[in-house]
């Protein structure tokens, strides 16, 4: 799987190694050797323990810090796209001056792309996130879960290509959760964007994923990458059949013997 | 029956307490003053304390109505107010310009920041004889004193401001692919804004101080100068009035400030905070 050749591969990551300086001295290693080809329109789920590199694998591959070692390889040479990657943080991190509206629309106006097409787009979004009545509200009279959302929305406001997602649903209740996860799928759907999605739900990661990638403790290897063969669209119910039980049940598996060998 | 007695107090607590809110409470202070206006007028006229000593607050009084008609006192200020807004604004523009070369540019941060540490210390308003000498006892000197003053508390507090923004929220903008004008511009200065109002209202009232005390060192015209001459001649009441005019100049630039900052920086008036003034 890391050596695989596909022309329609578009991230590579190849012994991708990080070491933290710490305070003291020494270091933290986060992530030790992680090896993986995604292929165009993939959605990835990535699990693993608090603290095991996940955020950190993001951060290298959206360019916001530096690995120790190994290499990122973005493909096809010739996608020159100026949104290649955009990226859902842990923390929803809108800009307060602005309205939930103009936090939505932080990417256009960077790229003085603000026409009636994008407007329209907002508009559609706000209903998507459940937010249609707080377009004009400050982000300070919005819950934590609702910021998270708005957060989101920037994202796919910026329509990348490859969209990084580092636990978008942390702060949000199981219901809404759910429909969000249900959401994004649609939308994923239609352009068939590449898809990293980081979570601390099993579930969730089964639900959404073509492929999950499970890591271990620090330093974050890949204990595996487990296939999800589950026909689409994917709805709710497919979390009540046995093979959804199955697929569940072996990266739990996965997740503890990991555990138990640390 | 035991909830019962617990909630009747708690009850009449809260109503006693929203009752009392109701009268705001600049009444009290305008009570207050009126009270000390008063006693120190009595124990003027009763002690007959001598009218070069401490005049009494009709003699005051009388001394501003007659100042402004006059004309004297309005020249006077007249002269005062355009040092200290002319120096004021000065010192904000170089004040933020500055902040913001040193937070963009880490060499000149390292050249001037140690510097500017060490000039901090320096007593600014020793300055002022000095720039008398050197620009003379006409409007620049002052201006230039006023500058000097307030150019500090504006520059640590711009520079603190442009460094405000959270390191996450520079990576979210670039990721969205912002560059460093655009990261300025839609990040590092509105974070920027609740810190630069903090040093704005700490330096026009020292603008205030600035003027006044250049206008002591040597001068011919403003506020300043009328009080050193009101002194020369033991009209006291004169002195007392400058003040007062003084004291009214400080309130307005200082109120005007406050309120372009409620006005600029609305995001930080929290529900919390609203909440404490219902
Ligand atoms: N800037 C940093 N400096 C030093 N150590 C860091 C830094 N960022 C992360 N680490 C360390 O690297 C390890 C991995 O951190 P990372 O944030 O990638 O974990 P995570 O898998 O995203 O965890 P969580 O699920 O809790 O978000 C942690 O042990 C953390 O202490
Ligand atoms: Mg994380």
């Amino acid at each position: 799987m890391p050596t695989s050749t596909d022309t329609d591969c578009v991230i590579r990551l190849d012994s991708l190694s990080m070491l933290y300086p710490t305070k003291s001295g020494g270091t933290v290693q986060a992530l030790d050797d992680v090896s993986l080809s995604v292929r165009a329109g993939e959605f990835i789920s990535i699990v693993g323990p608090s603290g095991c590199g996940k955020s950190t694998l993001l951060r290298i591959i959206m360019g916001l810090s530096r690995q120790t070692s190994g290499q990122v390889t973005f493909g096809p040479s010739d996608d020159t796209h100026r949104n290649q990657l955009g990226m859902v943080f842990q923390q929803p991190l809108l800009l307060p001056w602005r309205t939930v509206r103009k936090n939505l629309l932080t990417s256009p106006d960077l790229h003085h792309a603000r026409d009636a097409a994008t407007h329209a787009k907002a508009d559609e979004l706000l209903v998507m996130l459940g937010l249609e009545e707080f377009g004009d509200r400050y982000p300070n009279e919005l819950s934590g879960g609702m910021q998270q959302r708005v957060g989101i929305g920037r994202a796919l406001m910026h329509d990348p290509r490859i969209l990084l997602m580092d636990e978008p649903f942390g702060a949000l209740d199981a219901m809404t959760r759910d429909q969000m996860g249900l959401d994004l799928l649609k939308i994923w759907d239609q352009d068939r964007k590449t898809v990293l999605f980081v979570t601390h739900s099993i579930p969730e990661a089964v639900l959404l994923a073509d492929r999950v990638v499970v890591m271990t403790p620090r330093p974050g290897r890949l204990a595996d990458v487990v296939e999800v063969a589950l026909p689409r669209p994917r709805r709710l119910e497919n979390i009540n059949t046995p093979e959804f039980g199955e697929i569940v049940l072996k990266i739990r598996k996965l997740l503890d013997s990991e555990h138990s060998a640390h | 029956m035991s909830t019962q007695t617990l909630e009747a107090p708690a009850n009449s607590d809260t109503l006693v307490r929203g009752r009392r809110r109701r009268v705001p409470e600049i009444t009290y202070s305008v009570l207050v003053f009126i009270g000390l206006l008063v006693v120190w007028q009595v124990v003027v006229t009763m002690f007959d304390i001598s009218n070069i000593l401490v005049p009494a607050p009709t003699a005051v009084a009388g001394s501003l109505v007659d100042g402004f008609q006059d004309g004297s006192l309005l020249t006077h200020s007249v002269v005062t107010l355009k040092e200290i807004l002319v120096g004021f604004g000065i010192a904000v523009g170089s004040a933020l310009v500055a902040a913001v070369l040193i937070t963009q540019f880490r060499a000149v941060e390292r050249v001037l920041f140690p510097l500017l540490i060490l000039t901090q210390t320096i007593p600014k308003v020793a300055m002022a004889p000095l720039l008398i000498v050197w620009f003379g006892i006409g409007i620049s000197s002052k201006v230039l004193t006023v500058a000097l003053i307030a150019f500090f508390p504006l520059l640590i507090n711009a520079i603190l401001g442009f460094r405000s923004a959270a390191y996450e929220q520079v990576e979210m903008l670039r990721s969205f692919g912002a560059s460093r004008m655009q990261v300025m511009r839609h990040l590092q200065i509105p974070s920027a804004l609740p810190h630069i109002f903090a040093g704005l209202e700490v330096a026009v009232i020292l603008s205030v101080t600035g003027a006044v005390v250049a206008e002591f060192v040597g001068s011919s015209e403003g506020l300043g100068y009328l009080i050193q001459a009101s002194n020369f001649t033991l009209d006291v009441a004169r002195t007392f009035a400058v003040i007062v005019v003084l004291s009214a100049i400080g309130i307005a630039l200082h109120a005007a400030v406050v309120q372009l900052g409620k006005w600029l920086v609305f995001w930080t008036a929290t529900p919390t905070d609203t909440a404490g003034e219902v």
